[in-house]
């Protein structure tokens, strides 16, 4: 569905991805799991379109998309939570709801949409008018991921969704990760919590500096010693 | 404590250097013959306890202990009294006068109170002075905020009106206005009675609120009765509506002025305060659109000679184009190299004008004279107080399209793209197409302002389309808040209303204006008629205060159910 093929991204003059080569299929969980500066996030950047990358194809359902402006990539069913979640601070919580759905003009749709996003996060539907910068961190990455969901993407890409997240909180959003995706949103989820990320995600690749290190189910990188060594935290 | 009361001498000594400056440059000599109360309170010394009273609370407000922090706004003003004294011998003492033209025998009888500096008495008057004073700024510090409000209001008021006079005397019947007024500035009693009634007023504004409008929920959520909104809004009406017939010539052309700067500062506000563009050569589209509604209409350049109504769509077509050819190269910039890029562009455009090799079709420096004025059914429309109409509609028009695009799906992608440019491309915003919406729309009505400045004053000059023009938008909408549109209004009325109206100090028109941005950035960042969030934004601390907590749970928890 969604494939990448030997893609080299720069920031001037440093190569941050040096041939990235990854396939996400329909209906899946697939993890991207890296240290700090690994490349994750500028392979989520890449692909929706926020950068371009120097080299190198991304391919979403059969259509070239790697030089198509960002907001075209959105339009095609790709949408992201970024990290650090980047929600509309001054805008309310209905707000950046709405400028998730920005692209799409079919209202009843959007108002299905709306109500399941309510849903799956009832903390949001508390606080509807309230400023998105006044809310929690957890509460933010759900609107985050709220507003991604708005736009009926096909594939949602999320940078990290439990960065500085109580423990409680990660459980639960890794939850509503895998609840989106059983409602068949497919996901490519960016992790330094490699432990979350495995138990959730159906395969899953390791980036090294830029670099693809490896690729496997996310059964086979559980128990796979190196992974455990330098992500899980397992001697 | 002891380092306490460094910190009061110190905010002393920066009083005292403010308070020198304004003595060095005239400001207090100058306006030592204008009385404003009586004939004793002079404007001179307006400014000195203005400059004592402002420290002196400055200071109180950064020291917790009440008792502690009068104590050190008396040092404070005390302070700033004692470099009142030195100045005072120093003047005495040396010649300054080659170097400091105002620093004359003149100061030194103000400063000590007539009496000179043999008089024990004279030099301890600033001394003591400044210490009456900065304790009275510290109670005033201290007091609660709705007499602090009271109070502040009160004495700005009576000021102002005591300034005001000539123009009151000029739309006032006369018995009314010696009532009150000398034939200079206020009389005693009209001081008292104005000080009293303003201050009765916002006291009892701020303890009920205006009749009609709940003051329960913070300003956000603030609303407002049907029949009093109407009864607002109608006499709002009125009072435009009929504005040039009591306003006469002078306010007409006040107002005109204001409205021209209305029309600009709301274009110039979808650029910055909703899309976040910060451009500095505005003035580029007014005096396109003046230009073009000259080149279009005086006989003086002949080319064409089409009526006001008839070039005026093409003031605004051209100043749209311009805009989009401006916009498409320096919208890829971000944050200060589109300011400096559009701030060059403002310059070009009046060099341009300014240019012999253009004089032919743009006048030179000598402009564009016999500019066509509006013709209403046969009526050529010439005189200000007229005008006042047509620009009312301008204004009205504005508002309108602002207002409109500001809760329109445009203009929610440009408050997206002013909060993060990235993310509403990810939201699926076309970044490129909805920065040059706002730049070329923002154009339009920097265009048509200018068309109306030369429909208004029947020529153009290059003189009128300095950078300053562009400064003292950005300042509006800086003073009234950004991205707030009432902000815009305020913003004006007291920007460009003020200085039009107390022309005595135009010498000292930019002095002040600096002031006046320097006070509102420490007091009031978000402007005097903020939109509700960006208020809450720079004021976090205040209201976490518990009260405010309840007030916005409450409106939290209740979310009105959309569509
Ligand atoms: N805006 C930028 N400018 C320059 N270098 C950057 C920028 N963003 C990221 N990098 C570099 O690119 C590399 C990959 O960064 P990133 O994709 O953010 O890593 P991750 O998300 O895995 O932590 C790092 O070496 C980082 O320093
Ligand atoms: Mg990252």
């Amino acid at each position: 569905m969604l494939t990448l093929k030997d893609i080299h991204t720069f920031y001037d003059k440093i190569e941050a991805l040096k041939g990235v080569s990854l396939t996400v299929n329909e209906g899946e969980i697939v993890t991207l799991i890296g240290t700090n500066g690994a490349g994750k996030t500028t392979t989520l950047k890449t692909i929706s379109g926020v950068h371009k990358p120097r080299q190198g194809e991304i391919i979403f359902e059969g259509r070239r998309i790697d030089q198509l402006p960002a907001h075209e990539v959105t339009k095609l069913g790709i949408a992201q939570s970024p990290e650090g979640r980047k929600i509309f601070g001054r805008m309310s919580v209905r707000e950046n709801l709405e400028m998730g759905a920005f692209g799409r003009n079919d209202k009843d749709q959007i108002r299905k949409d709306f109500t399941r996003v309510l849903d799956l996060f009832p903390r949001l539907n508390e606080r509807l008018n309230q400023p998105g910068g006044t809310l929690s961190g957890g509460e933010q990455q759900m609107l985050a991921i709220g507003r991604a969901l708005m736009s009926r993407p096909r594939v949602l890409l999320l940078d990290e969704p439990s960065m500085g997240l109580a423990p409680v909180l990660v459980d639960h959003i890794f939850a509503i990760i895998k609840e989106i995706n059983q409602q068949g949103t497919t996901v490519l989820l960016v992790e330094q919590n490699a432990l979350m990320a495995l138990a959730v995600a159906n395969r899953g690749y390791v980036i090294q500096t830029g670099v693809v290190v490896m690729e496997d189910t996310a059964k086979n990188l559980r128990e796979n010693e190196m992974v455990q060594k330098t992500y899980l935290g397992i001697d | 404590m002891t380092s306490g009361l460094r910190s009061a001498f110190n905010f002393g000594l920066l009083g005292g250097v403010v308070a020198w400056h304004a003595c060095l440059v005239g400001m207090v000599e100058s306006f030592s013959e204008r009385r404003l109360i009586g004939e004793t309170v002079e404007l001179s010394y307006v400014w000195l306890v203005g400059i004592v009273l402002l420290i002196g609370y400055l200071k109180a407000r950064n020291v917790q202990a009440p008792g502690i922090a009068v104590f050190h706004s008396i040092v404070s003003g005390a302070t700033i009294g004692a470099a009142l004294t030195l100045l005072a011998l120093l003047t005495s003492v040396f010649n300054l006068r080659d170097i400091f033209p105002f620093a004359s025998p003149r100061l030194v009888e103000l400063l000590t109170l007539e009496r000179g500096i043999a008089d024990a008495l004279g030099l301890l008057f600033p001394i003591l002075g400044g210490a009456v004073l900065g304790a009275a700024a510290g109670g005033l510090a201290l007091a609660p905020p709705i007499w602090r409000r009271t109070i502040t209001v009160a004495l700005l008021v009576t000021v102002l009106i005591g300034l005001l006079r000539d123009i009151f005397a000029a739309i006032v019947p006369r018995d009314v206005v010696s009532l009150i007024f000398t034939s200079r500035g206020l009389l005693p009693m009209g001081a008292l009675v104005v000080f009293v009634v303003s201050g009765a007023l916002t006291w009892l504004i701020g303890t009920f609120g205006l009749p009609g409008i709940s003051t329960d929920a913070s300003s956000a959520s603030r609303s407002v009765a049907t029949p009093w909104k109407y009864a607002y809004l109608g006499f709002g009406v009125l009072f435009l509506l009929t504005f040039p017939l009591w306003g006469k010539l002078f306010l007409s052309n006040v107002a005109n002025f204001i409205g021209l700067y209305i029309i600009m500062a709301l274009g110039l506000s979808l650029v910055i305060g909703f899309a976040g563009m910060l451009d500095l050569g505005f003035v580029a589209f007014f005096a396109i659109g003046a230009y073009t509604m000259a080149i279009l209409t005086s006989p003086k350049i002949g080319t064409f000679t089409l009526t006001f109504w008839q070039a005026l769509p093409f003031s605004m077509l051209f100043a749209f184009l311009s805009g989009v050819v401006l916009g498409l190269p320096v919208l890829r910039m971000r944050g200060d190299y589109l300011a400096i890029a559009t701030l060059g562009f403002g310059e070009i455009i009046r060099i341009l004008a300014l240019s012999n090799f253009l004089k032919p079709y743009m006048g030179g420096a000598q402009g564009i004279t016999s500019v066509a004025r509006p013709e209403i059914a046969g009526f050529v429309i010439s005189k200000p107080e007229p005008f006042y109409y047509i620009v009312l509609i301008g204004c009205v028009v504005a508002w309108f399209v602002a207002a409109r695009l500001k809760h329109s799906r445009l203009g929610r992608a440009w408050m997206a793209i002013r909060e993060d440019e990235d993310v509403a491309q990810a939201m699926g915003i076309n970044r490129v197409e909805t920065k040059l919406l706002a730049f070329a729309i923002g154009a339009i009505l920097g265009g048509m302002s200018g068309a109306f400045f030369a429909g208004l004053v029947g020529s153009v000059v290059p003189k009128s389309f300095e950078l300053l023009v562009s400064i003292n938008v950005l300042a509006v909408i800086i003073v009234g808040g950004m991205g707030s549109l009432p902000g815009v209004l305020v913003g004006a009325l007291v920007l460009v209303g003020l200085p039009e109206l107390l022309r005595e100090f135009a010498e000292y028109r930019m002095l002040v204006y600096g002031a006046v941005l320097v006070v509102m950035m420490l007091f009031r960042p978000e402007g005097l008629w903020p939109e509700a969030v960006r208020k809450r934004e720079l004021h976090k601390d205040e209201t976490s205060a518990p009260q405010r907590v309840t007030t916005s749970v409450t409106a939290s928890t209740t979310p009105s159910v959309k569509d």
